[in-house]
């Protein structure tokens, strides 16, 4: 027996024995409800002392009539490829290659070989039933109305509370797709619309990410609240609903630390973040999964376990400016019925904009 | 993030294995199925029908082996494609004869640059170089900030003023030569391919810098667009390499293929974590075994190598064999496995485990609790767990501060795994394994499993 073997077999020993013995456990807890929200003010103790609200003299940034950019016009790179592909399918008379050339147009965008396979499959049929005109023309306009019909009934606005107390969106996703971002410029333009915003920096893992919120902050004029690094970010939202309150601001727009949804305990801290948010007097009506449109389909796991953690109820997919489509996202809609709230175009305040199927679809075709 | 890579390989390859012979038919069911496994892994389209295509060529052609069946044949063939397209061999640094060596990180917004390249200063001061690092983010807000806090936490200084990003790195490599630091590693803010500007910045950067070496960051999560960044970075700054970061999630990492076969530069590290010390050069042969299902094999030793005592290994499977396995063993092994890493780490490198086992969430504070369980026995119970009856439970389970199911579930599971280890025919053992647990059947299977051909593989 050669020493490698040796220690696979006590390594798989070992393994096995604490591994198995957590299969068994695990499944008997699914049955139980997650666990009891206990944790009433420990939160507020615990927190270090919330700074005030920084008001730091930097240049409020000229907002007032919210400029709505063509999120056609900044599809325009992206749009250079797909358009390629269909120039060269209307070139072409319709035949099997060109349901080939529409597919191959949808895995490019990231739409997923399942999704796709079923809207090419779902053509394919329609064609054979003659339910639509036998010309790639006819071909390309159903295939946009079938994506377009696929996030129909949503609308792209975040609900406020109706009670009383601050509305509190909560923002969540993995590292790197623009959670802090995104707060910036939407804290941006929910001040210039008239609300009273208060910033809870609820990412207290990564090096300096307060501090990028923090400058967010000032440029919109809005409230923020900081735990020290490594602070609990419960307790941060927490405080940040009680600053709220106090102030009566209305709203809260809570961050928090990126994170892979492989990780069960950082999972679970996101849970606790959810539970505090939602306790009164905040109102929690929105939890946003921001998705990074360049993420392949990985963004469908995502968006399947953030929703099974702490339900959520928008996308918000970034980065669309580049080339990448962000093409998941309909899949992610079509499996998971999760709407899409926002885009982000660019770096700019102004780049943040609601999410319009139509044109999204549009400007992937025209 | 390859394992639902490997899950489609293996499920593809399961049903290869059992057939006898190979036509036409047989051939294009399974490229037909690995496309849509790479497909749905991300890896892109182009590189994917190139794949596909060599496969298809050099299973359909004449090479016949006399020694290999020819669903083994495929899976060979499988398996060194994709390690000729992931790199073939690792890459190697070399450091510049007059130093600094100077290293340049560039990428997408959000792929972990900043991340990296204190990652990167950390690996280079445990291979023992003083390296110096260069925050030229000077776009995203708090970039530098992040990049002190980082800094310091490896105990590596960090260059960066508030001018532009050109002058910032030009200025940041005087500051490394004045201070005499061997390895300079320069991170700078992300940016899109197609922005003409920032690119034209970035490129002005490595002219100022002449870099040794320039890394693209990439995030193993990225989707078919991952090709289209690689090829435009390339372009402008003429690439040495890939990093590739976030690995730690349960992206299927076609990224890493697609970048790999586009660009041509080798993956050079890999970030598994958000800390500094997470972080690990590339090994792609590793890496195709682990696709095609045969774990992480060469990890698994090296690791063993490095933290396992031999003659303590030897004498656990001696008495396992005996029979004579105790919780006193036990707890023995598992301070020697931890040693290793997480246990889901080195779960995750043992060759043909199955779904349920692999997928199993292994945490640190489960494994205390074993432990605590283990620790509450008496020295008399854990020689003879079958001296335990419900009284002792209830002790035992009071003082780990766990259940008396818990205990009960240890105590069943060890005994199972000690009665499986004992029939172990020596020398064969892993098929051993594998035998025992399919005749055992039931509701059994999940926990031993599969452990089988891969020993086979291993070298």
């Amino acid at each position: 027996m050669s020493p490698l073997e040796i220690v696979i077999v006590v390594v798989v020993f070992v393994v096995l024995v604490s591994g198995g013995l957590l299969v068994g456990r695990t499944r008997r807890r699914a049955g139980r409800p997650p666990f009891p929200s206990r944790m009433p003010e420990a939160g507020a103790t615990t927190a270090q002392p919330p700074s005030e609200p920084a008001r730091v003299a930097a240049p409020p940034i000229e907002l007032a009539p919210l400029p709505r950019p063509e999120l056609r016009e900044r599809l325009g790179r992206a749009r250079a490829l797909l358009s390629g592909y269909l120039d060269g399918l209307r070139a072409h008379g319709l035949d099997e290659s060109s349901f080939e050339q529409l597919e191959e147009a949808l895995i490019l965008a990231d739409v997923g070989i399942s999704t796709t396979t079923e809207l090419i499959d779902g053509l394919r049929a329609k064609v054979r039933e003659k339910e639509i005109g036998q010309s790639p023309e006819a071909l390309i306009e159903a295939l946009r109305a079938e994506l377009t019909a696929m996030f129909e009934g949503d609308s792209p606005s975040l609900a406020k509370g109706t009670g009383e107390g601050p509305t509190v969106w909560l923002f969540v996703g993995v590292n790197g797709v623009g959670k802090t971002t995104t707060i910036g410029k939407l804290a941006a333009r929910e001040a210039a619309g008239g609300s009273q915003v208060v910033l809870a920096a609820g990412d207290t893992f990564r090096a300096a990410a307060g501090e990028q919120l923090e400058t967010w902050a000032a440029r919109s004029e809005a409230g923020i609240i900081r735990g020290s690094e490594g602070a609990d970010p419960s307790s941060v939202i927490f405080d940040a609903v009680q600053h709220a309150a106090a102030r009566s601001a209305e709203l809260v727009l809570a961050d928090t630390a990126g994170r892979l949804h492989t990780k069960a305990n950082l999972m679970e801290e996101l849970k606790k973040v959810r539970r505090v948010a939602e306790r009164p007097p905040g109102q929690l009506t929105e939890v946003l999964l921001v998705l990074d449109a360049t993420t392949g389909q990985n963004a469908l796991v995502q968006a399947r376990q953030f929703t099974e953690a702490v339900g959520v109820t928008g996308i918000v997919l970034t980065k669309l400016d580049g080339t990448a489509k962000g093409g998941v996202v309909l899949a992610v809609r079509h499996e998971l019925g999760i709407p899409i709230k926002l885009v982000g175009v660019g770096e700019k305040v102004e780049d943040l904009v609601e999410f319009d199927p139509e044109e999204f679809v549009a400007a992937l075709f025209e | 993030m390859f394992e639902t890579l490997t899950d489609r390989f293996e499920g593809i390859l399961t049903r290869l294995r059992s057939r006898g012979r190979l036509g036409d038919a047989e051939v294009a069911e399974v490229l037909r199925e690995i496309r849509v496994a790479l497909l749905e892994a991300d890896v892109n389209l182009n590189v994917v029908r190139d794949l596909t295509e060599r496969i298809r060529a050099r299973c359909t052609g004449a090479e016949l082996s006399k020694s290999l069946t020819p669903a083994q044949q495929v899976i060979k063939v499988v398996n060194e494609e994709l390690t000729e397209t992931l790199g073939g061999t690792q890459f190697k640094l070399s450091y510049a004869s007059k130093p600094p060596t100077v290293v340049l990180l560039a990428g997408l917004q959000g792929s972990g640059k900043t991340t990296a390249a204190a990652s990167l200063a950390r690996w280079f001061r445990q291979q023992g170089r003083s390296p110096y690092l260069v925050g030229a983010d000077l776009q995203r807000p708090a970039a530098v900030e992040q990049l002190r806090v980082l800094g310091a936490s490896v105990g590596v200084g960090v260059f960066s003023e508030p001018t532009d990003p050109v002058s910032v790195s030009r200025r940041g490599l005087e500051e490394a030569e004045r201070l005499g630091r061997d390895v300079l590693i320069v991170d700078t803010a992300g940016r899109l391919a197609i922005d003409k500007e920032l690119m034209e910045e970035v490129r002005r950067i490595s002219e100022a810098l002449h870099p040794h070496y320039t890394f693209l960051v990439v995030d193993s999560m990225t989707g078919q667009d991952a090709v289209r960044t690689a090829e435009a970075f390339n372009a402008t700054l003429s690439l040495d390499g890939v990093i590739l970061t976030k690995v730690d999630g349960d992206a299927r990492g076609g990224a890493a293929l697609s970048v790999k076969q586009v660009v041509g530069k080798p993956i050079a590290f890999v970030s598994t974590g958000e800390r500094p010390a997470d972080f690990e050069p590339f090994h792609p042969d590793r890496l195709a075994n682990r696709i095609l299902g045969m774990g992480d094999v060469l990890s698994l030793i090296e690791k063993a190598e490095r933290n396992y005592d031999q003659q303590v290994a030897e004498k656990a499977v001696e008495r396992l064999q005996a029979g004579r396995f105790s919780f006193d063993d036990f707890l023995e092994q598992l301070q020697q496995v931890k040693k290793m890493g997480p246990l889901q780490g080195v779960l995750g490198m043992l060759p043909g485990m199955p779904k349920e086992v692999k997928n199993a969430k292994i945490e640190e504070k489960d494994v205390a609790k074993v432990e605590a369980i283990i620790r509450s026995m008496t020295p008399k119970e854990r020689e003879e767990p079958n001296l335990i009856d419900g009284s002792r439970r209830l002790r035992i389970a009071n003082g780990s501060g766990t259940s008396a199911a818990d205990v009960n579930n240890l105590l069943r599971q060890f005994k199972e795994m000690q009665k499986m280890m004992r029939s172990l025919p020596m020398g064969r053992m892993m098929g051993g394994v594998g035998g025992r647990q399919k005749r055992s059947g039931g509701r059994n299977k999940k926990k031993g499993g599969r452990v089988t051909p891969s020993a086979r593989h291993s070298r």
